[in-house]
């Protein structure tokens, strides 16, 4: 779709600033922003890590597991548990409130033709 | 390490490493194969055969745009995560990783790390968002709000740079590995077999569209987890079912050196943040890879997007936790002496390893989907590109947005006969050419030039087009003058260009110095722009990113 032009009846600046569409965009941003922030570092710690301390990422922790193999598989572990917090989340603080939204605005489209 | 090392610079930027000092590319391959080269090709024939069939099958519908670039837009979330997988899990992934950690232990492992975390920038900040506000192409998205021709051709621009840099690194990387597992070493018949794959990808673009593209990867991914499972299962029944057992006979065989990170970046200070580098590449640049962005477009709404990519980490995920095991089962069984010695050398570590499992079946089967792999991906590269030419560049620059939807599409099927045609021109061409640089090239300018106009454009309401222009030209300038001045091309042993020294910039991969100025300049564009945008689009766009009012509906048939 062309921006702008199919739409004729909706004012999205004035949805922009109503309370729920408002309330939509901080639950979006106030859970993905911190989180991608958050496994940035951690990606980036871990590589600084294995990149310029490799004594302690030598180090035996049991039989032939290492510091660094355990941390490596920790990028693992938390990318997961990352997809399955945000996937919990997004059903449901984002996906109700956004399909409320969607179903108002797709009435006011049928009220002005 | 020869040609094969080329393949593993085939996909990823796994392999702009393999440029690091000391890890050789080019070079023609040597002498001999392992397994049966017969059965090799019999065994890719049949999987050429079944994937014809399902392509014609699947084409029988695509009439429309939607069609043919999405797919109608009607596969599922698990569905196009497959397919995700597929077009992601590259020979690189595979052949790459595995020989990386079976000849430098945990540094290999460092790749595939990057690889998947990558997919974090993709879930939780681009694949929604942009599937609510975009058609078909990346450009849809980067345009949504600014102006319409100069975004669209800057998008459209990198996007085809992207795509033609790996394209060429993927044929090329065809003729490393038919040396290795066909046998076939002169360069006339590689010629050949570069040849072959390039007109059957031409036949599943033209005939199957983004359907027939899309099931070509899904039933890739199956074969190649598929494969890596038994292999998996395999090497751990050999050792208890420890790992810690598997990794004392990898110790004991390579050194207590593949334990810990180190043997490969470790060496000096630059090919330290040569790592960091690379690092910051793997995981920005996934997120601005546009036959990934591309993939969203296939499903029909913004929550299946999401369900795409949950597929996708997953099998990513479970796939790299294999290729851990594969690669240090290799170095326990096979040794990095003999994996270094074999034709193909690094890359022949997961070929080796399966013959050395079960016999010239497994091979045979390990190396069509290896095969396989070459052709999923490039077919979905082409139809990226394609897309982008004729839905950017045709219909929105050229004829102002004003083109018949027929016409656009005709267009596209010429491109995908042209891009394919250049392709083989350019595979062959490049035969034997150290191509790590091109797979570095394409990752740095999808995380330099791609990354921070997307994000801008969906976070960022200020955000201009000059920023965006700066951005992308900027990011993709920056990019390739780096990679140019780099000892990739020039001035190191296993330069592009032997034999002259012009390089200045110390670092391998650009991605440290291009992708921070990328954003850099979206936003000093955005700062000293006069004139604003129109606020009424950016809240347009910003409603319809997060609500999904709008978005493109699967078509109906």
């Amino acid at each position: 779709m062309t921006p702008g032009i199919d739409t004729p009846g909706i004012d999205y600046e004035e949805i922009e600033k109503s309370s729920r569409f408002v309330e939509l965009k901080k639950r979006h941003r106030s859970f993905v922003f911190p989180l991608a922030i958050g496994f940035l570092v951690w990606y980036l710690a871990y590589v600084l890590l294995a990149d310029y301390a490799h004594d302690f990422m030598a180090a035996r922790v049991w039989g032939n597991i290492t510091i660094g193999l355990i941390l490596g598989l920790l990028q693992f572990v938390s990318t997961f548990a990352i997809t399955m917090a945000y996937v919990s989340y997004a059903n449901r603080r984002i996906d109700p409130l956004a399909v409320e939204l969607r179903a108002e605005l797709e009435n006011h489209e049928g009220a002005k033709p | 390490m020869s040609a094969l090392t080329t393949i593993a610079g085939a996909n990823f930027a796994a392999d702009s490493l393999s440029a690091v000092p000391g890890a050789a590319i080019s070079a023609t391959a040597a002498s001999t194969t392992v397994g049966n080269p017969l059965l090799n090709i019999s065994i890719f024939a049949g999987f050429v055969a079944v994937t014809l069939v399902i392509v014609v099958r699947a084409s029988r519908n695509n009439s429309t745009a939607a069609d043919y670039y999405a797919a109608g837009r009607s596969f599922t979330g698990p569905q196009n995560g497959t397919a995700i997988a597929g077009d992601y899990l590259s020979a690189a992934s595979f052949l790459g990783i595995c020989g990386a950690i079976a000849i430098n232990g945990y540094d290999g492992f460092l790749y595939s790390i990057g690889f998947l975390v990558a997919w974090l920038v993709a879930l939780l900040l681009v694949a929604e968002l942009t599937r609510n506000t975009g058609k078909f192409t990346m450009a849809d998205v980067l345009s949504f709000r600014l102006k319409q021709r100069p975004v669209r051709l800057a998008a459209a621009t990198t996007t085809l740079a992207v795509c033609f840099f790996y394209l060429l690194a993927q044929m090329a990387g065809a003729g490393g590995l038919v040396s290795l597992l066909l046998g076939i070493n002169d360069r006339l018949g590689q010629s050949l077999v570069i040849s072959v794959v390039g007109a059957i990808m031409i036949v599943y673009v033209l005939v199957g569209g983004m359907k027939g593209t899309t099931w070509v990867q899904i039933v890739k991914a199956g074969l190649l987890i598929a494969g890596a499972l038994i292999m998996t299962v395999w090497v751990l029944a050999l050792h208890g079912f420890n790992l810690s057992t598997l990794l004392g006979a990898a110790a004991a065989r390579g050194g207590e050196g593949v334990l810990s990170p180190g043997m490969q970046y470790g060496l000096t200070g630059i090919s330290r943040l040569d790592f960091v580098s690379l690092a910051l590449a793997l995981v920005l640049g996934t997120a601005g890879l546009p036959h990934v962005l591309m993939r969203f477009y296939t499903v029909p709404t913004a929550k299946e997007a999401r369900r795409s990519v949950v597929w996708a980490i997953w099998l990513i995920g479970v796939f790299y936790l294999f290729t851990l095991v594969l690669g240090y089962g290799a170095g326990a069984l096979i040794g990095a002496e003999r994996i270094k010695a074999a034709p193909g050398g690094v890359n022949s570590a997961a070929p080796l390893l399966a013959f050395e499992l079960g016999g010239p079946v497994l091979l045979g089967l390990i190396s069509a989907v290896a095969f396989a792999t070459i052709l999923a991906v490039v077919a979905g590269l082409t139809i990226t590109a394609a897309a982008s030419f004729s839905h950017d560049v045709y219909a929105s620059v050229l004829k102002k947005g004003k083109a018949d939807p027929a016409a656009e599409v005709r267009v596209a099927r010429i491109t995908v006969v042209v891009i394919g045609v250049l392709s083989i021109a350019g595979g062959i061409g490049v035969q034997g050419q150290n191509i790590a640089f091109l797979v570095a090239l394409a990752f740095a300018v999808a995380a330099s030039a791609n990354l921070p106009t997307i994000l801008y454009s969906l976070y960022w309401k200020r955000f201009s087009t000059r920023g965006a222009l700066w951005s992308m030209y900027g990011g993709l300038g920056s990019s390739i003058i780096l990679i140019a001045f780099s000892p990739v091309v020039s001035g190191s042993p296993t330069a592009m260009i032997p034999g002259v020294d012009f390089h200045l910039f110390p670092l391998n991969n650009p991605g440290l110095v291009s992708i921070p100025l990328g954003f850099l300049l979206g936003w000093l564009g955005t700062v000293s722009s006069q004139t604003l945008e129109n606020p009424a689009i950016a809240a347009e766009m910003e409603v319809r990113s997060l609500t999904g009012y709008g978005a493109e509906k699967a078509a109906d048939h």
